[in-house]
């Protein structure tokens, strides 16, 4: 579904991204592991356009999408949940999902895509008028979920997910996360929890200073001998 | 004072108040949405006050033949209304797509010069223009003036006119921000821009929408500006511009309520102080602006915004 190659990435004049190439298989979870600072959301804001790349290929359903504006990207069908939630903090509940209904037109698709979420998380639909800001934690990741589900993409960009949560929403999040893949979504997941991110995906790589140093089935990199020392405290 | 002379110049405050409203309120979305502050909108102001100048004298005698009495003077000043908006709106969106959009995503301050840049080159360049030229010009009378006893005071109609466009133009603009998809959007992008963008939102459009609103209003401003005060020069924005401006950071920057608040506080107070001495009326603006930096630099209604960890 995507197909990332030799992509590069500047921040000014240090290279954030030195040329990495991965690809994500439909319906697949799939995740990019790594230290603070190796690039990680640098390569999540890239595929989703918030960032410009300076070099390489980002192939999207067989569509060259490289350096096309993150809205448009939305409408293609790639869906982000930034790091950090970013929630609309003085727009309510409701505001924050009208606002990623934003390129459905029809008010009945609309209606259908708030119900799919707020089934998924009934806490939403109890502070539906409530400010974006006033919820706790747990539940603006929810919200920040909802989100990007209610834009629709076919492939869902977590960045950090668990970040800042509660033991017990770390759980809740990530049992989310599978439950949005088996409902057909392919999904690529960045994540500090290096251990609980293997154990939920299908097939990982692991991102050193900008290169991809390993990949493999999600299994037996967490059987990585390398791995385990460095990213899981084995 | 006496009673008579203080009621007489809350009405005078509140009709400048008004018009530093509509400008402010400009100086304050747009600032909200792109953090710039700009400098130009006190010429966006001048332009619709020019606007209604020209299209007074390009339909007036026609408008007036084609209909009879009082019908041809409303529907020439409904005209004339538009059209200072629409050409405040579209000075704005020009002044946006062409100076300020190739700046986004630079350094604030080349933003800020350049909108110092766009002010000088409306005021001169409709100095050079022949048809406009740099001297004073008296603004047509639009509408009788005629005055009503209100207690011991003297209210004119251009006082109701001034009061009652601004609170339509306000209920219409707070209307449009709460419960509107393009406010509620305008919301979304002041506060985060990345995130708008993710939720398929184009941000470029939001923010030209917010300019147009702000110039149009800046444009009633100026016609109505034109009708109080019927003179009207390439300079005449400079002053309101800048004590609109002043309001909003009284009032609060980005605030929208803020704005309204704020304009109308300074034109009281400019109204009295001007009583006083013409001078310190003059001045008075500048003084409020000090003593907000002084002792609340966020302004009335503006708030410092904790961020959720």
């Amino acid at each position: 579904m995507l197909k990332v190659e030799n992509l590069e990435v500047d921040y000014g004049a240090i290279k954030a991204i030195k040329g990495i190439s991965f690809e994500v298989a439909e319906k697949k979870i799939v995740t990019l592991i790594g230290a603070n600072g190796a690039g990680k959301t640098t390569t999540l804001r890239t595929i989703s356009g918030l960032m410009k790349a300076s070099k390489g290929k980002i192939i999207f359903k067989n569509q060259d999408i490289f350096n096309l504006p993150a809205h448009q990207l939305v409408s293609l069908g790639i869906s982000h949940v930034p790091e950090g939630r970013r929630i609309f903090a003085t727009l309510t509940v409701q505001e924050n999902l009208d606002m990623a209904a934003w390129l459905i037109k029809s008010k009945g698709e609309r209606q259908k895509r708030y119900d799919t979420v707020f089934e998924l998380f009934p806490r939403l639909k109890e502070r539906r008028k409530q400010l974006g800001g006033t919820l706790s934690g747990g539940e603006q990741q929810m919200l920040a979920v909802a989100r990007a589900l209610v834009t629709g993409g076919d492939l869902l960009l977590f960045d950090e997910p668990s970040m800042g949560l509660a033991p017990v929403l770390v759980e809740e999040i990530f049992n989310t996360i599978i439950k949005i893949n088996k409902s057909g979504s392919t999904i690529l997941l960045v994540e500090q929890n290096a251990k609980k991110a293997l154990e939920i995906s299908d097939y990982a790589y692991v991102l050193e200073v900008g290169t991809i140093s390993f990949h493999g089935p999600a299994k037996d990199i967490a059987n990585n001998p390398k791995v385990k020392e460095a990213y899981l405290g084995i | 004072m006496d009673i008579s002379t203080i009621l007489q110049q809350i009405f005078n405050g509140l009709q400048l108040g008004s018009i530093y409203a509509l400008i402010a309120l400009g100086y304050t979305m747009v600032y909200g949405i792109v953090r710039l502050i700009n400098f130009a909108h006190g010429d966006f102001y001048m332009i619709g006050a020019y606007a209604s100048y020209g299209l007074f004298f390009a339909i007036g005698t026609l408008v007036a033949s084609s209909f009879s009495g009082p019908t041809a003077a409303i529907i020439l000043f409904i005209i004339i209304l538009l059209g200072s908006m629409i050409s405040g709106g579209t000075i704005a969106l020009l002044a946006n797509q062409f100076a300020y959009k190739p700046l986004r995503n630079k350094p604030r301050l080349s933003s800020l010069i350049t909108a110092i840049g766009v002010s000088m080159f409306l005021e001169y360049f409709l100095s050079a223009l022949p048809v406009v030229g740099p001297s004073y010009r008296g603004f047509p009378e639009l509408i009788k003036k005629t005055t009503y006893n209100f207690g011991p005071a003297i209210v004119s109609n251009f006082v109701l006119l001034d009061l009652g466009v601004a609170a339509i133009l306000m209920i219409f603009l707070t209307v449009l921000v709460r419960y509107t998809k393009i406010g509620k959007a305008m919301r979304a992008v002041s506060q985060d821009k990345d995130a708008a963008k993710l939720m398929g939102i184009n941000i470029e459009s939001v923010i030209a929408t917010t300019f147009l609103i702000g110039g149009s209003f800046a444009g009633v401003a100026g016609l109505l500006a034109g009708l109080t005060y019927p003179r009207i020069y390439p300079y005449m924005g400079i002053l309101p511009g800048l004590k609109a401006f002043i309001a909003a950071v009284l009032g609060g920057i980005g605030n929208i309520p803020g704005a309204v608040l704020g304009s109308y506080i300074m034109g009281i107070a400019e109204t009295f102080a001007t009583a006083v001495n013409s001078l310190i009326g003059e001045g008075i603006a500048f003084a409020i602006l000090i003593v907000v930096l002084l002792f609340r630099p966020q302004g009335l209604l503006g708030e410092k915004v904790a961020d959720k960890i």
